[in-house]
């Protein structure tokens, strides 16, 4: 169906009208998650549904993370296509039998014979002392699993087409999203529409560095690349990845086969993080076209504290993809047109929140 | 304020102590949803009033070697015990101070000097740590008992099953308390359990369990009282499911009553339900409480919060630099 009936709309209305419409093509379409049927509406991706499609196909579930997937999974063998929701994507980690085990490997172990369309909404937290347990990012943990897709849309329009496209795959896919893409508006057609699973998306282009992002980090990088643009004239190449598995590989070699240098922003934690597997395959694969050694963006090794004052430099922003530029390129950091660009890239309010309306909790 | 300026018998005395003690876990709780919109404790804080009963009545009958584990609603569990509230002011201000240094915020609480093992929000998450407590002390010969706090909401996730079935198993000395608020979330019981009692599946896992009023301070002592008395000579596992109501927002300092999830009439007759109120009319009538020792027990308190706040305001901020220490023993 072609895209059509364009307007702005948020990323958590995009991911609403693509259940939406997910739901009105078929009926064998469920939503389950605590508190999808409830006043906040997951962040009001769920808003309204139950009103529409019932108490039969929109669910609110017991706590019992493990035991839900598992009953969504055996749903999914039987004709049904559910869509489970996590409101953090720490407490998909009681599942994690489920969707390893059994998820992951249904379709393999039985040789083809049954498959698991599952979808599995997740929600990265941030910001206002999430801390340890409400603020990981662990798409590495699922990319490791052979039959699970794992993908991280960072735009509305990809949100919805995704979501579209993963509830129409028969594979169990992890949708995982970032708290902080919420509110972020964008150019969304009105139509039911597709965005492939494992393809790239070019948000800048540029000669001069690669910088390939997964999720929110494709957000800063595109701030990045705008302000060295604007102030120095550089152009670096951002490539939104918007899947973790598969991960497009290719892309990202066209791309640095063209700039000679990668830099890769993750979410998560960097040791084993999908950064690292992805640098990994451009090095096997295209070691002769980079000149310098790629660079990794990402967490520190060690859980999120939840003081504002101790969190306050653990997220990396436009700030530390500028400084990893202007080391591979070799940038005075003294410069004044450096330090301009440095300027203008100050955020704006505190830096636990995702805008400066946010007055927490949650 | 003495026994003997108040002429009180020890008995009538250990009945105004509980006043006392849910009385204060109300003041600070109020104090921290009133400084909130400071935005100062930037961190996700649910609090437990209207719910003071079961923290204290439980750990009434607590000693001090006795360990607690609890979960997201924890401060009253952690002030009953006799947590540091200086330090649980200052972890909430993200402080250096804090109980855990500023690392957790309000759903991480620790204090091991007072037996509070430690509170985390990942729901079920301590259940089966308190279990593990009790085997320890069981394998040790030591008399200590384990005491873990969670909801209604809990209940649903496998661990706890498991952790019951294992507890009873091996007979181990542990009591699990239940606090019924009706809710997870904004999810009430009726979307989430059929209708039938939650301590009787306890029961059915092979342990001795009860159910009361975890409004009514005094029942909560009882049922608790007894049921320590079994977990403390070999009687096995214990469990207390106590009903109770959440008068604010899931998590943060507000009341939420306009979102429509319960009714006038259900808030109206929650609220009705105040286990300070309650049983501060019951002492009056018992001429054990009059107006002179309310009043010394807010001077009391509001001094106290007033010194917590000070210290934790007052306390350095800990470094991003340190954000990495920590994370191996
Ligand atoms: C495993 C897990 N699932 C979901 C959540 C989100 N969550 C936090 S508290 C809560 C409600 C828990 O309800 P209950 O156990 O009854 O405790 P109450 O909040 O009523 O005190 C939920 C769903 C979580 N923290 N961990
Ligand atoms: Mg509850």
């Amino acid at each position: 169906m072609p895209e059509s009936g364009m307007r702005e709309i948020t990323y958590a209305q995009a991911i609403r009208e693509g259940l939406d419409q997910a739901m009105e093509q078929d009926a064998n379409v469920i939503v389950i998650g605590e508190g999808v049927p409830d006043p906040k509406a997951i962040f009001n991706t769920t808003a309204e549904l139950r009103e529409k499609y019932g108490a039969r196909r929109v669910f609110d579930m017991p706590l019992s993370e493990n035991g839900v997937t598992g009953v969504c999974i055996g749903a999914a063998l039987s004709g049904m296509r559910p869509v489970m929701i996590h409101q953090r994507i720490d407490f998909a980690l009681l599942a994690m039998d489920q969707l390893v085990n059994n998820a992951a490997k249904w379709h393999y172990m039985f040789d083809g014979k049954a498959s698991v369309p599952l979808v599995v909404r997740v929600i990265v937290g941030r910001g206002w002392g999430q801390g340890p347990q409400h603020s990981q990012s662990l798409q590495a943990m699922f990319s490791l699993v052979p039959g699970l897709k794992v993908i991280m849309p960072t735009t509305a329009h990809d949100a919805k087409g995704m979501l579209i496209s993963a509830i129409e795959d028969n594979n169990p896919v992890m949708f995982i999203e970032h708290r902080w893409l919420h509110q972020i508006k964008d150019t969304v057609p009105e139509t039911y529409y597709r965005v492939p699973l494992g393809q790239s998306k070019v948000l800048h282009e540029g000669d001069t560095v690669t910088v390939a992002a997964f999720s929110h980090m494709a957000v800063e990088a595109l701030i990045a690349a705008k302000a060295l643009m604007s102030v120095m004239g550089i152009a670096i190449e951002v490539l939104d990845m918007r899947s973790v598995s598969p991960l497009d590989v290719a892309s990202v070699l066209r791309s640095v086969r063209k700039t000679g240098r990668l830099i890769v922003a993750d979410t998560a934690f960097r040791t084993g993080s999908v950064a690292g597997e992805l640098i990994t395959q451009v090095v096997e694969q295209a070691f002769s076209a980079l000149k310098l050694p790629p660079a990794r963006i990402a967490l520190p090794d060690h859980p999120m504290p939840t003081s504002p004052f101790m969190a306050e430099h653990y997220y990396p922003g436009p700030e530390t993809i500028v400084a990893a530029v202007a080391d591979m390129l070799g940038i005075d950091k003294n410069s004044d047109a450096y330090i301009k660009l440095t300027g203008l890239l100050v955020r704006e309010g505190p830096h636990d929140t995702p805008n400066p309306g946010f007055t927490g909790p949650f | 304020m003495s026994k003997d300026e108040l002429k009180l018998t020890e008995q009538q005395w250990d009945r105004l102590a509980l006043l006392r003690s849910m009385l204060r876990i109300r003041r600070i709780e109020e104090a921290i949803a009133e400084r909130y919109a400071e935005q100062e404790m930037r961190c996700p804080t649910h609090l437990c009033i209207g719910q003071e009963a079961i923290a204290v009545g439980v750990s009434a009958v607590l000693s001090r070697d006795d360990v607690v584990f609890s979960n997201h609603r924890a401060h009253g569990h952690y002030i009953a015990k006799g947590g540091n509230v200086r330090a649980l002011i200052a972890e909430l201000y993200g402080r250096s101070t804090g109980c855990c240094g500023g690392r957790g915020g309000s759903m991480h609480l620790i204090d091991l000097d007072v037996g509070f093992m430690g509170a985390t929000p990942i729901v079920g998450g301590t259940v089966p740590l308190a279990v593990g407590s009790a085997w320890a002390a069981s394998l040790k010969d030591e008399k200590r008992v384990s005491v873990v706090f969670f909801g209604d909401g809990c209940f649903e996730e496998g661990v706890v099953h498991e952790s019951l079935n294992f507890a009873a198993l091996h007979k181990l000395p542990i009591l699990f308390v239940c606090e019924n608020n009706e809710f997870s979330v904004y999810t009430r019981m009726s979307e989430r359990q059929p209708d039938r009692p939650i301590y009787r599946i306890a029961e059915a896992h092979g342990m001795a369990a009860y159910h009361g009023d975890g409004n009514d301070v005094e029942e909560v002592l009882s049922i608790a009282e007894a049921a320590m008395d079994r977990a403390r000579n070999g009687g096995g596992p214990q469990f207390i499911e106590l009903s109770t109501y959440r008068w604010r927002e899931h998590c943060g300092p507000n009341f939420d009553d306009h979102l429509n999830y319960r009714s006038e009439s259900e808030i109206e007759s929650g609220l009705k339900d105040c286990p300070i109120a309650n049983f501060a009319s019951r002492l009056e009538l018992s001429n054990i409480l009059t107006q002179s020792v309310m009043d010394s027990f807010e001077a009391e308190f509001s001094e106290e919060i007033a010194d917590a706040f000070e210290f934790a305001l007052s306390s350095a901020k800990p470094s991003s630099k340190e954000a990495g220490e920590r994370v191996y023993a």
